[in-house]
């Protein structure tokens, strides 16, 4: 329907910022400044920088209205598979605003920061327990940093005992996540990749016959990207660290065993926790998150710099590593202490008993998914799941929807997508991670809007998903003409030219 | 447990409707042996409780709010108006995933144009992105990109460099092998970067306002790097400067990379902060990160979708433009909600405000004896050149409740020559007692 | 003389010691909308088999690959300015490059169109 105004009830068109800007508007009152003699060596700024005025309610209502056009965990099920959408307490929103932790300089003298050293090493306690690792780097800023991180102490390791120059390769499985090869590369290392066998898992056979002097590093993930666990972990560990190499476990889905197994065990030798998933910091609409990396003792001595030392005068902090073997740095200051707070916050709520918890239901969540869709969709592969729950797009063969329509039809049924097309060993992937935070009936109602999406389909209804959605703030968006032409920021010339067409 | 919905009927319920015997049951990949280790942590915790236990490592911190404070060195304490923390806590915002599903992401989607203009106009620049993790790793993608464009294999760290950003940009350049060189650490800003580029260097990255506080005209830098094949690449660490000094688009870079924490970000004992990163249009197909761009919808209404996305690693795998997953969102976000209530006049006026602070500061430290003023130029940070040691006088200082700067020394420990020097910052939030404080406790722990 | 194809879809034409090189009709229907390529520069020497240009969709990229030896002698600068020319002559007017061939001979390894169809096809 269309209306005079274009808005449509609660869901405002709102223009850009730089649309409703005025000279001499501003949402900030601040002082005039005192008349000094400029110290800036004569380069004052001097031409507009084209910046809008706005008072403070022009600002809010814009930005309100900019959030009604997003989804959210906190208004319904967020599917994405290998993403762990869960809920976001509160309580942690509210811990890392105390100003002992949001108002405190990472260069103040370490006498002044106790607090924040101790929060640290706390965090870094239960990482390295629920993970049997023998040490932690913190200061990664995501996980494809944590995957740097952990690549380049396996990098320096191999410096370490000379064989940084023959060890030049890392085998990263075919069903990997973009950033393990991106990460490789940036490593400095080539990629060559391992096959998936028939059942969803690594090729171990394949595996092993890689495996040589010229191999630095394996990359796995576990539970892999199709959700399933890797029965032959140890197996592989120990035929890596027979051939010289290490063994890099992707943490992107711990969510399914945090406090089930530990990866120390399974002979991991360095692995990420993404914080933001399993230790439930928010995404944010896509950051920032946290990455850091739990290492075996063989690569502890290479972890980067900082980290914190217990001393007889409190807790310290190593800043600088230069002649030990350390990695180095990777970033500014300390790490992404707002994310560590808050996971440390997660996690003393939940305690160790339900951490166990977590990985339990989570995996008991995605199973009921698996099995309440099974006659209606088809599984990517026979028997149990972990914390993910795999299907192909055979369901869909013949009725002219594709995955992506599909998925765009559930918009329209007031869900959230689930991961499509990925992994790519699977043909038009629907991936779909419930977690642990979704309620039986909750997912009772998405399981019942899938199945009868998948009966529409069926019965040659291919118009209507081709179509959708038709409920959301906007129709399908044209990516193509996104990149043919790229428009990436407003300018005042192509705005009146927009409004004289 | 509040976070958990299943009751153990449900379990029951469900495990049944899956036909498994046990939860255990559906962990039957995992060898037995290692199932269910013994985990050595406390029990679950209710509100209350965990309150209390962070609470009581917060109160172990002395907050910058809580003393006279002037600290920088790359993070710097401004006064964040009350609406930004409101809108990033909206759940719309604050537990959206990436905008992978352009037509229920427009929020996010727009928010990013928004900003990515933002980011353009206070660089001085064409384009931006969507951002990066921080500052410190923007400039090493800096260097990694100019890298990629020049296919040279070298790159020019200049002295007055921040020295994590330094480190950060070594552990990346390194490890793909390009040759650094470091030039020694520039306290007056004397330094001739020119002279230092040869015909294997992709670029010259340099910071303004420099480590020690300098301003410095990049102009002359930006010819001879045009003029030698070179790029130039522009560090700002305190992005409330662009308020007030020459923009590095202005004076020729081809990348600027600053560190956006200043507006809308707390101090947060270093993290998470917001990578700006800026460039030419030319050079946006080696960009790293996530783009947002402008494109219609099927009924013709204008909307936004994260584009150009061949770059990136779910692409590109080993041959993308960075292994870069996500961005930094949500203090992006805080950034560009800051800047939208400052506006022209109010950005122009907050950096007034700070350059007037320092100016401010720095005569009333004129009057302590033992303490000199390195800096002929500075925007809201400066370098004292006290006469012994300047550790552990911030130590004897923080005894007396004064956060008195940044020793040069903790972030480069093994040069004697910089042991004495003191970064101090005034910026809008500091008070005149703040000011009284610091000179009057200056002067007697250096009598 | 009629066209020849790579296992990689590229297609390639030879006009005395000159040959033209673009992507198959098949990959561009596999692609989809092409928003971008990027072509070698002139004067590249090339092997057979090297990486010499880009060609991109919104969701995937592909290298394109010289079906031959030779130095790059002309590049096709319309499928730069409007990449949906691929999309619609991806056979004949969005060629990509031309190559003066130093091993000719390398043509014979090469399917024919009817090799390339039933290639395509089982793929």
């Amino acid at each position: 329907m269309k209306t005079l105004t274009g808005h449509r009830g609660l869901d405002h068109e709102e223009g850009l910022l730089f649309e409703q800007g005025q000279a001499g508007r501003s949402g900030v009152d601040l002082p005039t400044p005192p008349s000094v003699k400029p110290r800036l060596g004569g380069l004052e700024r001097k031409a507009p920088i084209g910046l809008p005025g706005l008072s403070e309610p022009q600002v809010i209502r814009h930005f309100v209205r900019l959030s009604r056009k997003n989804y959210a965990i906190d208004a319904g099920i967020y599917p994405l598979g290998s993403c762990t959408m869960k809920h976001n307490p509160r309580l942690n929103e509210k811990l890392v605003r105390l100003p002992g932790l949001a108002d405190i300089h990472p260069l103040q003298p370490i006498s002044t920061v106790q607090g924040a050293l101790e929060l640290i090493d706390r965090l870094a306690h239960w990482l390295k327990t629920l993970t049997g690792m023998a040490a932690v780097a913190l200061s990664p800023a995501a996980g494809a940093h944590g995957e740097l991180c952990g690549l380049l102490a396996i990098r320096a390791a191999h410096k370490a005992k000379g064989e940084d120059a023959t060890r030049r390769v890392v085998l990263v499985p075919e069903s990997a996540h973009g950033t393990n090869p991106a990460t490789a590369a940036q490593a400095g290392y080539a990629v060559a990749s391992i096959p998936a066998d028939a059942r969803g898992r690594v090729d171990v056979a394949a595996l092993e016959a890689a495996l040589g002097p010229g191999i630095a590093a394996v990359m796995l993930t576990n539970p892999n990207t199709c959700g399933l666990f890797e029965p032959e972990m140890k197996r592989i560990a120990d035929a890596v660290h027979k051939a010289g190499a290490f063994f890099y476990c992707d943490g992107a889905n711990f969510n399914a065993i945090v406090g089930k197994v530990r990866p120390g065990d399974l002979g991991v030798d360095a692995m990420h926790i993404n914080l933001h998933k399993t230790f439930s910091t928010p995404h944010g609409g896509g950051g920032p998150g946290a990455g850091p990396v739990v290492l075996s003792a063989a690569l502890a001595p290479f972890a980067p710099v900082p980290y914190v030392t217990a001393g007889r005068e409190g807790l310290g902090l190593v800043e600088h590593a230069e002649g030990s073997g350390s990695l180095g740095r990777l970033k500014a200051f300390h790490g992404q202490m707002g994310m560590m707070v808050r996971a440390l916050a997660y996690m003393l709520s939940h305690g160790g008993d339900g951490l166990r918890q977590v990985a339990e239901d989570a995996v008991l969540n995605a199973n009921y998914v698996l099995a309440r869709l099974k006659d209606a969709m088809t599984p990517a592969f026979p028997g149990f799941c972990m914390h993910e729950a795999l299907f192909d797009d055979r369901f869909l063969r013949g009725s002219g929807v594709s995955t992506l329509d599909f998925a765009k039809a559930m918009i329209d049924q007031g869900f959230h997508p689930m991961t499509m097309y990925f992994p790519l060993v699977v043909d038009g992937a629907l991936l779909i991670e419930p977690t642990e935070t979704e309620s039986r009936e909750g997912l009772d109602e998405f399981v019942a809007a899938l199945r009868g999406l998948a009966e529409r389909a069926k019965q040659g209804g291919a118009e209507v998903f081709k179509a959708a959605p038709a409920l959301a703030p906007r129709r399908r968006l044209d990516e193509t003409r996104a990149a043919r032409q790229p428009v990436l920021r407003w300018k005042p010339d192509a705005a009146s030219k927009a409004a004289a067409d | 447990m509040r976070y958990l919905p299943l009751t153990p009927a449900d379990r029951g319920h469900m495990l049944a409707a899956i036909g498994a015997g046990s939860i255990d049951a559906l962990f039957g990949d995992v060898p037995k042996a290692m199932l269910n280790p013994a985990i050595d942590l406390p029990p679950h915790q209710g509100e209350l409780a965990v309150e209390r236990m962070v609470g009581a490592m917060a109160a172990r911190n002395l907050a910058a709010g809580a003393a006279p404070f002037f600290l920088g060195a790359g993070a710097y304490r401004h006064h964040v108006p009350a609406a930004v923390d409101h809108l990033i806590q909206r759940s719309e915002f604050l537990t959206s995933y990436t905008p992978y599903q352009p037509e229920i992401s427009q929020g996010t989607l727009q928010m990013l144009f928004e900003f990515q203009t933002q980011v353009a106009a206070i660089a001085g620049m064409e384009i931006a992105n969507a951002s990066m993790y921080d500052g410190s790793t923007g400039a090493a993608e800096a260097v990694t990109m100019a890298a990629r464009l020049t296919r040279r294999k070298g790159a020019v760290l200049s002295g007055g460099l921040h020295p994590h950003y330094r480190a950060a940009i070594a552990t990346a350049a390194e490890a793909i092998g390009l040759a650094l060189d470091r030039a020694p650490w520039d306290v007056e800003a004397r330094e001739d970067l020119a002279a230092r580029i040869g015909p294997d260097t992709a670029c010259v990255v340099v910071q303004n306002p420099g480590f020690f506080g300098q301003v410095r005209d990049l102009a002359p830098l930006a010819a001879a790097c045009r003029a030698k094949g070179a790029l130039l690449v522009a560090v700002v660490t305190e992005v409330v400067s662009l308020g007030a000094v020459a923009a590095p688009g202005e004076m020729g870079a081809d990348i600027v990379v600053a560190e956006g924490q200043g507006l809308g970000n707390p101090l947060g004992f270093g993290g998470p902060y917001v990578g700006l990163f800026a460039t030419k249009e030319k050079y946006v197909r080696q960009m790293p990160g996530r783009l947002c761009g402008q494109t219609v919808d099927t009924e013709g209404r204008r909307g936004w979708v994260l584009t150009l996305s061949t770059r990136e690693q779910h692409i590109r795998r080993e041959k993308a433009t960075s292994n870069i997953c996500t961005n930094a969102g949500l203090c992006a976000l805080a950034f560009s909600i800051h800047l939208a209530l400052l506006g022209e006049d109010g950005f122009r006026r907050l950096a007034a405000l700070n350059h007037a602070a320092a100016v401010g500061l720095a005569e009333r430290l004129g009057a302590v004896k033992k303490a000199r003023l390195v800096n002929d130029s500075f925007f809201n940070e400066f370098a004292l050149r006290l006469d012994r040691p300047a550790a552990p006088v911030v130590e004897a200082l923080a005894k007396r409740g004064i956060l008195a700067g940044v020793p040069v020394s903790r972030l480069i420990p093994d040069d004697p020559k910089l042991a004495d020097l003191l970064l101090v910052t005034a910026t809008e939030t500091t008070r005149d007692s703040d000011v009284d404080a610091l000179v009057q406790g200056l002067g007697e722990v250096l009598s | 003389m009629s066209l020849r194809f790579t296992k990689d879809h590229e297609w390639i034409k030879r006009e005395g010691n000159l040959a033209t090189i673009g992507i198959s009709e098949h990959a561009q229907g596999q692609l989809g909308d092409v928003v971008f390529v990027e072509l070698p520069e002139v004067g590249r020497v090339l092997k057979q088999g090297e990486a010499a240009a880009v060609v991109e969709s919104v969701k995937a990229a592909s290298d394109v690959y010289a079906p031959v030896s030779g130095k790059v002698v002309e590049v096709n600068p319309a499928v730069v300015a409007d990449p949906a020319l691929v999309n619609r002559a991806a056979q004949g007017d969005g060629w990509f490059f031309r190559l003066e061939l130093s091993q000719p001979a390398e043509l014979d390894g090469l399917m024919d169109a009817g090799a390339y169809a039933a290639f395509a096809k089982g793929e």
